[in-house]
């Protein structure tokens, strides 16, 4: 066994204020888009603001991670790999074969991680954010000729169309970051401590070469 | 090794724990800096110590009318005590006369239609052509008995209306704008003979008893009409109207209806509907009697989003602040059936049937009744102007008429407010006559000393005839009368702005946001919480469940899996068992 430092601190952080941040937004938008009503709309409403903000300054701070580490590129969706890895959990994630790919500090995530990831942070989450600005600052836009050009259901379908998409990526999210590691918990473990506990050299970790990697300098 | 090129991860560092510790701290400062902001400038606006003292009564005047000797009296008439009047106040009776009061004749500078009611239909009495002693009860003036009445006569101006301060005056039903001179009975109840001499001395400015003896009772009762204007308001509870409160600001109606020289603010003809001059500075254009003119165009707190002040852009502050019609505890009337209208007993009394609650559903001389109390209102965008289906306009009887219609548009988008806002309207739906032939409304003579009234002769063909006569003669219309007359749905829209409530008992946000709210059905909106593209929905739960669905399964099978392989296998076929 060898224990490696998979997910920094910032990381860490990031990804579960960003998770609280989002479970929240869902909560208090389903609220607003009238699915639910456990909670009054003008709470729902402020609520909303709040959260958009908190989101969208963390996510400030993480595009300034992200670009200043270079890790923006374990983002970088890759086709090399991806047939195998999806193969795996189509067929070999039920007949035991060990999963063909391993997680280091280079490559944190397997060809269809990045994928999804990609898509989340390229297509869904600014389809969110641009079509809520526009949202919360309607009153200032609908009398100019972007007020003309778009009318205000067309951005909310909008959102709500990429709040539907948010909530199909997080199932598919949950179920195969929390749940198909070895042990089963394995991912969810070291996105809350951080490290990856992986047996030496598992049978098949060679195929990590489809993946790219980070490369980084060694800690001083 | 990869083959990612080469140099960027070279300055990879390692995330420091005091920039988590920023961001969540901006957050976390950001978050309730908002929300705090927000709550404390929403207990300042409903601060209830803010109560104005009201200064006592009496000091608004220098003059003590029971000390003139013009008005020791004995007077025998109305006029005589006007002609009092005029001895003083040399103007007063030309100001009236330039009134809407006097006059009952409004030019709409919109729609260029002659108002006003000597001109326009209604679905209550209908009109008030030939009825002129019955519907004179509620004009500021004497003697209006036929279409012969002077309309230029000094002192047939009828001042102790408005001007009476002792609660005694009060114009006999079919006395054409007299009081009782006598002890007269009416229907039931007792007219006393008025002391003209006592109330001449005792004039004062106009109290919500003068306006209210009309307006609270227009219509033919109390609250039948307006549904925002009856006897609860002369001396409502906070809730009932926060401004007429005795509990609050305890105002007048001319506190907002402003007199000028006997012509008040404010028309229903056609309504401040979206205010443009803030706060009332004088010597400034005012929009009085605009909520805005003391409110100002931006009343609510910021909070954190601004959203209230925005929806004061395009919806009128009644809708949200008088959130129910008739929240007096007096029914209004929401409908006016004339069709079942003439059922008299054997004697010859028109029959007259109440509900459990004393509301009179049925009357012989009127037909049935619906009435209603605290109940929504139901919304139209609305710039002001109320154009009218006049008395010979051809109508298509097939479908509800619209007797008055709200006019106003949805902003269109791109563009600035173009005056239309959503307003409340009391809908009193109606049943009355037409002419079936030319097809346009009718108006029946209703009240008069002869058999072609209807309250007489109960023959509808001879009452329409000599409504519609008088009709030609005062020029209200040119159409004549086929002889056949059928009835017609007709629906009236009365803008809704009195009663209005605490700000705590305002709308909430769900009124509107939610599935079937209050605007359901208006055109130009999308409302969050209520709207929602169905095929959005569908393909959204759809797509929801189909990865609900295919995560379980996936789990499932991957469950079954292990149990099956960790099943011991007969060791004669292979020897890995567990």
């Amino acid at each position: 066994m060898s224990r490696v430092l998979i997910f920094t601190r910032f990381e860490r952080f990031w990804h579960w204020t960003q998770a609280v941040l989002v479970f929240g937004l869902l909560f208090t938008g389903f609220a607003l888009h009238g699915t639910h009503q456990w909670i009054g709309y003008d709470l729902a409403l402020r609520a909303h603001i709040v959260l958009a903000w908190n989101v969208i300054g963390l996510w400030v701070l993480a595009i300034f991670w992200h670009v200043t580490t270079g890790e923006w590129r374990q983002y970088v969706p890759t086709s090399r790999g991806l047939p195998v890895v999806a193969m795996y959990y189509a067929y070999g994630i039920f007949s035991g074969e060990t999963k063909p790919f391993v997680s280091t500090p280079a490559a944190k995530h397997n060809p269809l991680q990045r994928l999804a990831y990609f898509g989340f942070k390229v297509l869904l989450a600014p389809a969110l954010w641009i079509s809520g600005l526009l949202l919360l600052f309607y009153a200032a836009w609908r009398p100019t000729a972007l007020g003309a050009a778009l009318p205000l259901a067309w951005v909310a379908y909008v959102h709500v169309a990429a709040a539907f998409g948010l909530v199909v990526f997080l199932i598919g999210h949950v179920y195969m970051a929390a749940t198909t590691g070895r042990p089963w918990y394995a991912y969810l473990k070291s996105m809350i401590t951080g490290y990856h506990e992986a047996e030496v050299a598992p049978p098949g970790a060679e195929r990590d070469a489809y993946t790219p990697q980070v490369e980084r300098s060694p800690k001083p | 090794m990869t083959a990612v090129d080469g140099d960027f991860g070279r300055r990879l560092v390692t995330a420091k724990p005091w920039m988590a510790l920023l961001v969540l701290g901006t957050g976390l400062l950001f978050s309730a800096g908002f929300v705090s902001a927000n709550d404390s400038a929403g207990a300042n606006a409903a601060d209830p110590e803010l109560v104005p003292i009201r200064p006592p009564t009496g000091r608004t005047t220098t003059a003590d009318h029971s000390k003139f000797e013009q008005l020791q009296g004995p007077f025998s008439s109305g006029p005589e005590v006007t002609a009092a009047c005029l001895g003083c106040h040399t103007e007063a009776a030309s100001q009236v006369h330039g009134s809407v009061h006097w006059n009952w004749r409004y030019e709409h500078p919109t729609t260029g239609q002659t108002l006003g009611k000597r001109h326009a239909l209604n679905n209550l009495c209908l009109g008030i052509v030939g009825s002129y002693e019955r519907c004179a009860s509620c004009h500021v003036g004497y003697g209006w008995r036929d279409e012969h009445f002077d309309f230029t006569a000094q002192n047939k101006v009828d001042c102790l209306v408005c001007h009476d301060r002792t609660g005694t005056y009060e114009k006999f039903p079919t006395g054409a704008g007299h009081p009782a001179y006598e002890d007269t009975m009416f229907r039931g109840r007792l007219f006393e003979a008025v002391n003209l001499a006592h109330v001449a001395q005792n004039v004062g400015q106009t109290s919500r008893e003068t306006c209210g003896g009309c307006h609270f009772h227009s219509g033919g009762g109390d609250a039948v009409k307006h549904g925002d204007l009856d006897s609860s308001l002369l001396a409502p509870s906070r809730v009932v109207d926060v401004h007429m409160s005795p509990e609050g600001l305890d105002f007048n109606c001319s506190t907002c209806h402003e007199f000028s020289g006997h012509d008040q603010a404010g028309s229903r003809y056609l309504v401040t509907a979206a205010p443009q001059h803030g706060i009332a500075i004088p010597g400034r254009e005012s929009d009085r009697p605009a909520c805005q003119s003391c409110h100002g165009d931006t009343p609510h707190a910021r909070g954190i989003h601004d959203k209230l002040n925005q929806h004061a852009g395009f919806i009128a502050c009644q809708t949200c602040h008088v959130p129910e019609i008739a929240r007096g505890g007096l029914a209004t009337k929401t409908l006016w059936d004339w069709s079942s209208a003439g059922r008299r007993s054997e004697a010859g009394v028109p029959v007259v049937e109440r509900d459990e609650d004393g509301h009179i559903v049925y009357d012989g001389m009127k037909g049935n009744f619906e009435w209603r109390e605290n109940y929504p209102p139901v919304y139209r965008w609305f710039d002001g102007t109320m154009r009218y289906t006049e008395a010979g306009e051809r109508i298509d009887p097939s479908r509800p008429v619209d007797i008055n219609r709200p006019e106003g548009e949805p902003p269109r988008n791109g563009a600035r407010g173009n005056g239309a806002r959503i307003w409340p309207f009391k809908v009193l739906e109606g049943h009355q006559p037409y002419d079936d032939v030319h097809q346009h409304i009718v108006v029946p003579r209703l009240f008069g000393r002869d058999e072609t009234a209807y309250w007489r002769g109960y023959d509808w063909t001879r009452a329409i005839e000599a409504g519609m006569a008088e009709a030609l003669r005062t020029g209200q219309t040119d159409a004549g009368f086929s002889g056949s007359h059928g009835f017609v749905e007709t629906r009236m829209y009365w803008p809704v702005t009195h009663m209005v409530a605490p700000a705590d008992m305002a709308l909430s946000c769900e009124s509107c946001h939610s599935v079937g709210g209050r605007l359901a059905g208006l055109a130009g909106l999308y409302i969050p919480g209520q709207d929602r593209h169905p095929l959005i929905e569908t393909l959204g739960w759809a797509a929801v469940l189909l990865t609900l669905l295919g995560v379980l399964g996936h789990g499932l099978m991957r469950a079954v899996m292990v149990i099956r392989r960790r099943r011991p296998q007969p060791a004669a076929h292979t020897g890995d068992g567990v």
